[in-house]
């Protein structure tokens, strides 16, 4: 909070002299501003009202967070110590509330703008960015939608859909060969949403050639009220995976369920699992979330400004969400092609960003290169429930735990 | 080895060792459903208005059992500090919010709960976020062996407790005066006037009564459930189609009502899937409507 009134007060400042200077003389105006190091307006958009906004909230607390800390570094160098001032936006969780930020950020003159957190957010908002020729940088969004309409001012730093299925669907086969092979069913449960319906539909036609029986489909409306049903289902078919398709809540409720049922497949595998590699719910639910596997986004826990990211979110009172550490980067990103294009100008900062190989990052990416606006070097990690914490399992040079499959009974 | 997928579910389906344990399940299910539609019912039964307002409460019961398990209150003893906390909540709310701004129109009243739900439900959003709680209570995962099938301790209190609860609440209205007053005040509103019974205080009463079920309800489903601003209205829709099945105002057939939805529900889930599980719950709304619109237990108008 202090820091935001510091700025406004300092923009006030800046407005004031930037007056007075334009009423002394054109001339003097640049230099007035360059000693001052002007600010930076970086349009900091995430859906902090309605039904994302524990996302959308995480997301904010990650770009904010990074702001503070480039700010509290001296800023962008190259422009004499440029600080980044944060225009806050609320795109009220739906696509409509997004774009209308966009439009207001336009006018306020941002430089930049970092966030929209769902994929169906950035597809509207990326799009109306794009009629000002106004960078944006996508924190999350994974369809594969957003980055393939060849916008010139969108940038996706981490992976989207199409590679992190793949990935999860080679890392399964490749934990289940090391194992000997002990799985050969599968049982999918999923939201029937477009999340969940598309993932489903895909590893329906992907794991039969990849050796894996898929024993039922199951799919089930968000909210939902029980899993009783769903689980006996389970129960009866007895897959040696199960894997669920789910939003934060039911997959809770899914894991406790099985959990109170005495139902322990092999594995819980999951792709983009709504709570399988979440903090909150291995803390609250330690015996239901053990043992869970997923492929998402996830920090670099070999990197060392990860875990003191890490360290000072917690210190917070907040969980170490991707949305959190994912912001934290595309700000990065964004600081260092600032840094780069010496300038606030749109299509510096656009050309800036798309020859980018940014590697101080905490994330456990390859080298960033961008192609289409997509970060070619992005992946996502393989983790597990272990010890009360969640480990990377996968890939093996970022791992810092073994999968233990199959699970013990 | 690739076998084709579908002949294998419906076989999983049809066995006696699903279905049983998938109708267990039904009636526990529906014994909560029973409860929340029990409060409905009865101010439905006496206001003769539709309680808007009845889903927000119960979220808001919720969270307070929520709460009160931060303090050390394990939420099966919160139902005796909730339940009349939230008497005394619907007590208030219509002697001073609901009664006085209907202006004497019944169908005002209708309104104003629809309004205290939105505030309500904003209220938490603004106070709480949208973050989904949970409790850990430490017999959640506790479940009992029958042989054919594992069932949770707590889904078993709360089975018990909804019959408790209905037998507590049959008892006040038949053998208390209020329970008399209350049953005079649905039957023939004016006539009860006259006869002395201060209407204004029995409609508190049966809202107080009705709120009161909402908060037992909460107590019973924080163990095994999540909190957040909008949990409650998973609940209300299925509530209201139990008292149409059960008959408007009937505190048996809210009872009868929301073990037969807890087993469609169940069972056409197992045999349609989740997502349409809820279209056997709708068909039989419906068809009740058609065929027999005063419900099960209800009086013919």
């Amino acid at each position: 909070m202090s820091t935001c009134k510091f700025q406004l007060s300092r923009r006030r400042f800046l407005t004031t002299t930037a007056a007075i200077a334009a009423a002394s003389g054109s001339l003097a105006m640049p230099s007035v501003l360059r000693a001052a190091g002007a600010p930076v307006k970086l349009g900091v958009l995430h859906p902090v009202s309605g039904a994302l906004s524990y996302s959308g909230t995480q997301g904010r607390l990650g770009a904010t967070m990074a702001i503070e800390e480039i700010n509290a570094a001296g800023g962008i160098k190259s422009l004499g110590g440029a600080k980044i001032d944060a225009v806050l936006g609320d795109a009220r969780s739906t696509p409509e509330g997004g774009t209308a930020e966009v439009e207001k950020m336009n006018s306020d003159g941002v430089a930049c703008i970092v966030g929209g957190y769902a994929s169906n957010i950035c597809l509207a908002t990326t799009q109306a960015a794009a009629r000002y020729d106004l960078p944006y940088v996508v924190d999350v969004g994974v369809a594969d939608g957003i980055v393939t309409r060849g916008l010139k001012n969108t940038f996706r730093f981490g992976p989207g859909f199409g590679v992190i299925a793949k990935t999860a669907l080679d890392n399964l086969v490749k934990i289940n060969d090391a194992a000997g092979k002990v799985a050969k069913t599968v049982m999918i449960v999923h939201e029937d949403s477009l999340f969940g319906s598309g993932l489903a539909k895909l590893l329906n036609a992907q794991l039969p050639s990849k050796g894996f029986q898929v024993l039922e489909t199951v799919s089930h409306p968000t909210p939902n009220r029980d899993f009783n049903t769903i689980v006996l289902k389970i129960k009866a078919q007895n897959p040696d995976i199960v894997i669920p398709a789910d939003y934060y809540n039911e997959y809770v409720l899914l894991a406790r369920t099985m959990l109170q049922q005495h139902v322990r497949p092999k594995a819980i595998y999951s792709v983009l699992g709504g709570a399988a590699s979440s903090y909150k719910f291995v803390k609250e639910f330690p015996d239901a979330a053990k043992g869970i596997m997923d492929c998402n986004h996830w920090f670099n826990p070999h990197s060392d400004k990860a875990l003191a990211l890490k360290k000072k979110v917690e210190a917070k009172g907040q969980f170490f969400t991707y949305e959190v550490y994912l912001n934290y980067s595309c700000v990065g990103l964004v600081a260092d092609a600032l840094e780069r294009a010496a300038s606030a100008d749109r299509a510096k900062i656009t050309a800036a960003l798309a020859s980018s190989t940014w590697s101080g990052h905490i994330m456990p990416y390859g080298p960033t290169k961008f192609v289409n606006g997509q970060n070619e070097g992005a992946a996502p990690c393989n983790t597990q429930v272990q010890d009360n914490d969640i480990k990377v399992i996968l890939p093996a040079e970022f791992a810092n735990g073994k999968a233990i499959f199959p699970m013990k009974a | 080895m690739c076998h084709p997928p579908l002949p294998a579910s419906i076989l999983v389906v049809l066995s006696p060792a699903i279905i049983i344990p998938a109708i267990l399940n039904g009636l526990l299910t529906g014994a909560v459903y029973a409860l929340v539609a029990l409060g409905l019912t009865l101010v439905y039964g006496v206001l003769h208005i539709i309680n808007f307002a009845h889903g927000a409460l119960l979220t808001a019961a919720m969270f307070a059992a929520f709460f009160a398990y931060q303090f050390g209150i394990d939420p099966y003893v919160a139902i005796f500090l909730l339940a009349p906390a939230f008497f005394a909540v619907g007590y208030a709310l219509q002697r001073l919010v609901i009664g006085p701004a209907a202006h004497g129109d019944d169908r005002n009243m209708l309104l104003v709960t629809l309004g205290i739900a939105v505030i309500i439900e904003n209220a938490l959003l603004y106070a709480f976020r949208a973050d989904t709680r949970t409790i850990d209570v430490p017999y959640a995962f506790q479940s009992i062996d029958f042989g054919f099938t594992f069932v949770a301790v707590p889904r078993l209190v709360g089975f018990a407790a909804v019959f408790a609860v209905a037998l507590v609440l049959w008892l006040i209205m038949t053998f208390t005066d209020t329970g008399k007053a209350i049953r005079a005040v649905a039957k023939e509103k004016v006539g009860a006037e006259l006869a002395g019974i201060d209407v204004a205080h029995v409609y508190a009463v049966t809202f107080g009564l009705g709120t009161a079920c909402v908060a037992i309800a909460a107590c019973l489903l924080v163990p095994t459930y999540y909190v957040n601003p909008s949990a409650g209205n998973a609940f209300v829709l299925v509530a209201f189609t139990i008292v149409v099945l059960g008959g408007m105002g009937s505190v048996p057939g809210a009872l009868i009502g929301g073990l037969v939805i807890g087993v469609v529900e169940s069972l056409s889930s197992l045999f349609f899937g989740d997502s349409l599980g809820q279209v056997g719950i709708f068909l039989i709304f419906i068809a009740m409507l058609l065929v027999r619109p005063s419900g099960l237990f209800g009086a013919r108008a």
